[in-house]
């Protein structure tokens, strides 16, 4: 104990005090926390009764009371249990802030509140359902049929690859590559924010999965390496300046140093 | 390179590589040759090294070139695509070049490494290109005797563009086809013979089946001959000239200070054409570039979102990008003008080339001096060029910018629109503060220069005399950094004969010598003049003065001083 106190005005005392509080408030809040809900639930009457709880208190302020619109809002009924899935489990709805478009963020609802509310939604008008996870298998899909579909329909707003773009006045079209195979189904479904809707009968449920099985292989990467985003020439030329001539000009520096 | 390659008839050569140079030599003379080369002197700097890394860009295109030419077979037949390529490319529909670009990559034994270190070759090769330029430009190398030299260098980068734009449409990709029909839309904007050239270029309506074939021969054989060709009269024309040198004692426009090419300058150059190999292998091993099966083989219809050319022709689709298309497209009786396309596409970049092309004649003009340079300016010493310089760049940019308005606008969430509009008045407002701007920092740093030859360096020593006057002790510059200082040509606005001779009568030629005079005074009404030796001394006769008095001060000097002197 002597030897402690005789230590207590070393100069890395406060940085170790600090990853002592660090490391016990860690493991106190792991030990406490509650776990997350993992309860599976088919929809019943009483979810749509506490769906309806929950899109009073977060939702009706724009959406209105039973959700059937305001001037800031579109109505909700008949949009499907799949459109509320995918606005609320990406979290843009209920939205953070009003701008050209609403914003992905980490979401507020864990996975039984966006069924409820789904539930809630779907019960006031009929509306695409949420996809099966057989609908969206990417090993069921035949992606060279994906590659095709996704260039002539999808690929002038997310890019070839799904890496993203821009739209007018600020808004955008999200990059792909994080999410998740029943999202992606569910916004060709529901064409959230400003994407068409593409319907059953414009790309068929088959050909749906098809594109996710183009877009999932995409995650592997690039035979030639690095992707750098694969966001086309625009950055490999920026990486041509950056790391080509960088380490050109630099070696040029250090040869023209070593003077003979 | 032999270790004797002169031998004296004398004594016969014993070593196996004497023996060989000597062997050489009896059929061929070349030892003059070598021992010339051999003791030809170069100056040293790294920036002299920034051509020599577009020169082995191009020799590493070669290379590489010639691997692909082997398995590419630029067909624009249609075939069913069934290979080691990526799933999703299995069973598409694709022209043969297209296939065969994924056969290279995917089944030829390194073969996607060769291709994209060619790629990545080829955009450093602009990229030195350019810095080269920068280099050479804000240096003034281009000046007597080496204008034609630059006019060369100019032509050299307009093949470089066109040998990137034909290689890029090759493999007859989505996004290279896209640049291609961009490329038609400009040429049937010409005037009067525009749909006829499209006609002739695609063999018929765009996008035909002769384009791919024809590019490949203006790529593999037209582009690359030329440049060749060009390089040769380059680099004939830099020794030539002898290589220019950065100011400094010693340096004069009569010698050339540096070291001999052999052995100094063969290890400087052959070390750097493996450090330029080695980073641009590294780059194609590990970074992927132009990967045509994310866009799919060409069909006239798609567009992907980022649909950019390669970074050298992103002011082109800048400035396309940047044009208002409402009401700049007239018809006139008929016949359609399309101001839309043209200015963006034709008269801008015209505008810029010819910049290059005509800016070392208006310098001479300007500056009235016909003589030969072969030392360096400082930058700063020119400030009008150095100024004109930022601006060319600063526009440049800006074009390249506006290319990627759409990546800015999503990398850093921004609205595409506000993006564009800035970028239209930053393309006129940009170069001109750019300009100023930098003129204002050149005269600041001629005057601090001045200040410094007169004044010599602060030392932070503060004398405090027994009257109580300090003063801080100025360390005078060596005569290196003087000379560097002041060994420059400050000029004047050009001198014209008056309008009319003695006689009364008009001079003829009073108008044009006006107008020149005119363009020489935006060059040279604000200048800062060197030092002169009478100023310098002036100012000497200062300083040895307050030396001589702090010498004589000093056994008085009080505490404070001491501590000064002490730190010092």
């Amino acid at each position: 104990m002597k030897a402690l106190a005789a230590r207590r005005h070393h100069r890395a005392a406060p940085v170790v005090l600090l990853l002592l509080a660090l490391l016990v408030t860690g493991g106190v809040y792991a030990v406490l926390a509650p776990s997350p809900a993992t309860a599976e639930t088919a929809s019943t009457a009483t979810d749509v009764e506490e769906g309806q709880r929950l899109f009073q208190a977060n939702c009706a302020t724009c959406h209105g009371p039973n959700a059937e619109g305001t001037p800031e809002a579109p109505s909700l009924v008949g949009v499907g249990a799949a459109a509320v899935d995918f606005q609320v489990s990406t979290g843009r709805m209920p939205m953070q802030m009003s701008g050209p478009q609403a914003a992905q963020k980490p979401p507020q609802m864990n996975e039984e509140q966006t069924a409820q509310l789904a539930a809630y939604v779907a019960s006031l008008g009929a509306g695409p359902a949420i996809p099966t996870e057989e609908q969206v298998d990417a090993e069921l899909g035949d992606s060279a049929n994906g590659a095709l579909l996704f260039r002539t329909n999808c690929a002038m707003c997310h890019n070839a690859v799904g890496a993203g773009g821009a739209l007018s006045e600020g808004k955008w079209a999200p990059p792909l590559d994080e999410v998740s195979e029943q999202n992606i189904y569910q916004a060709m479904l529901t064409g959230p924010q400003s994407m068409p809707v593409f319907n059953d009968a414009n790309i068929t449920p088959d050909e749906k999965r098809d594109v996710i099985a183009y877009l999932v292989e995409q995650r592997d990467g690039s035979a030639g390496g690095l992707t750098l985003g694969s966001l086309g020439p625009v950055s490999e030329g920026l990486w041509a300046w950056v790391v080509g001539l960088g380490l050109m000009i630099g070696a040029a520096v250090w040869i023209g140093a070593k003077s003979s | 390179m032999s270790t004797d390659t002169s031998p004296s008839t004398a004594d016969t050569p014993t070593t196996p590589a004497g023996k060989a140079a000597d062997y050489l030599d009896q059929r061929t003379s070349v030892g003059g040759a070598v021992k010339e080369f051999a003791r030809k002197v170069f100056p040293d700097h790294w920036s002299f090294m920034l051509g020599e890394m577009a020169l082995f860009s191009f020799v590493v295109l070669l290379l590489t070139g010639v691997f692909l030419t082997m398995f590419f077979d630029p067909s624009m037949a249609l075939i069913e695509y069934h290979g080691a390529g990526p799933e999703a490319m299995q069973g598409q529909l694709m022209s043969v070049a297209f296939a065969s670009t994924l056969d290279l990559s995917f089944e030829v034994r390194g073969g996607l490494l060769m291709r994209q270190i060619h790629h990545w070759a080829a955009l450093v090769f602009m990229a030195s290109i350019v810095v080269h330029m920068m280099r050479v430009f804000f240096t003034g190398a281009f000046r007597k005797p080496r204008e034609i030299n630059w006019l060369v260098g100019t032509v050299l980068m307009i093949l470089g563009l066109a040998a990137g734009f034909s290689g890029y449409s090759l493999p007859d990709d989505v996004l290279s086809g896209n640049g291609l029909r961009i490329t038609d839309g400009v040429v049937k904007s010409l005037p009067v013979i525009g749909s006829y050239l499209s006609y002739f270029i695609f063999g018929g309506e765009f996008p035909g089946e002769h384009i791919i074939p024809r590019l490949f021969t203006v790529h593999i054989l037209l582009v690359p001959a030329l440049i060749l060709a060009l390089i040769g009269v380059h680099l004939f024309l830099m020794v030539l000239h002898k290589h220019t040198q950065y100011p400094g004692g010693g340096r004069t426009h009569k010698n050339v200070v540096g070291y001999p090419l052999f052995p100094v300058y063969i290890a400087k150059m052959g070390g750097n054409f493996f450090i330029v190999f080695g980073i641009l292998a590294l780059m194609g091993a590990t970074m992927s570039i132009n990967n045509v099966w994310n866009y799919g083989p060409y069909d006239p219809s798609p567009v992907g979102a980022g649909a950019q050319p390669d970074w050298y022709m992103l002011f082109l689709e800048g400035s396309l990008r940047l044009m208002p298309g409402a009401g700049t497209e007239w018809v006139i009786f008929g016949y359609t003008l399309p101001l839309n396309v043209l200015i963006p596409a034709v008269v801008v970049p015209g505008l810029l080339f010819t910049f290059l092309f005509v800016y070392p004649f208006l310098e001479a003009r300007v500056t009235g001096d016909k003589r030969e340079h072969h030392v360096l300016d400082r930058p700063r010493n020119v400030p009008v060029r150095t100024g004109l310089g930022v601006a060319f760049l600063t526009a440049f940019i800006i074009l390249a910018l506006a290319g990627s308005n759409d990546l800015i606008a999503t990398h850093f969430g921004m609205s595409i629109n506000q993006i564009t509009w800035a970028f239209r008045i930053l393309f006129f407002v940009g170069p001109v503060l750019g300009f100023w701007i930098t003129k204002r920092i050149c005269l600041g740093l001629q005057r601090k220069d001045r200040e410094l030859v007169l004044h010599g360096h602060e030392t932070g020593r503060i004398v405090r005399f027994a009257n109580g006057e300090y003063i801080e002790v100025h360390r005078p510059l060596d005569e290196q950094e003087r000379w560097l200082r002041v060994n420059y040509d400050a000029y004047k606005p050009l001198e014209i004969e008056p309008a009319t001779d003695a006689r009364g009568v008009k001079r003829p030629g009073y108008k044009k010598d006006k107008r020149w005079q005119k363009l020489s005074r935006f060059f040279y009404e604000d200048r800062v003049e060197p030092v002169t030796p009478a100023e310098l001394a002036a100012a000497h006769s200062h300083g040895e003065h307050d030396e001589i008095e702090s010498a004589q001060h000093s056994p008085e000097l009080v505490s404070g001083a001491e501590n000064a002197e002490r730190e010092h």
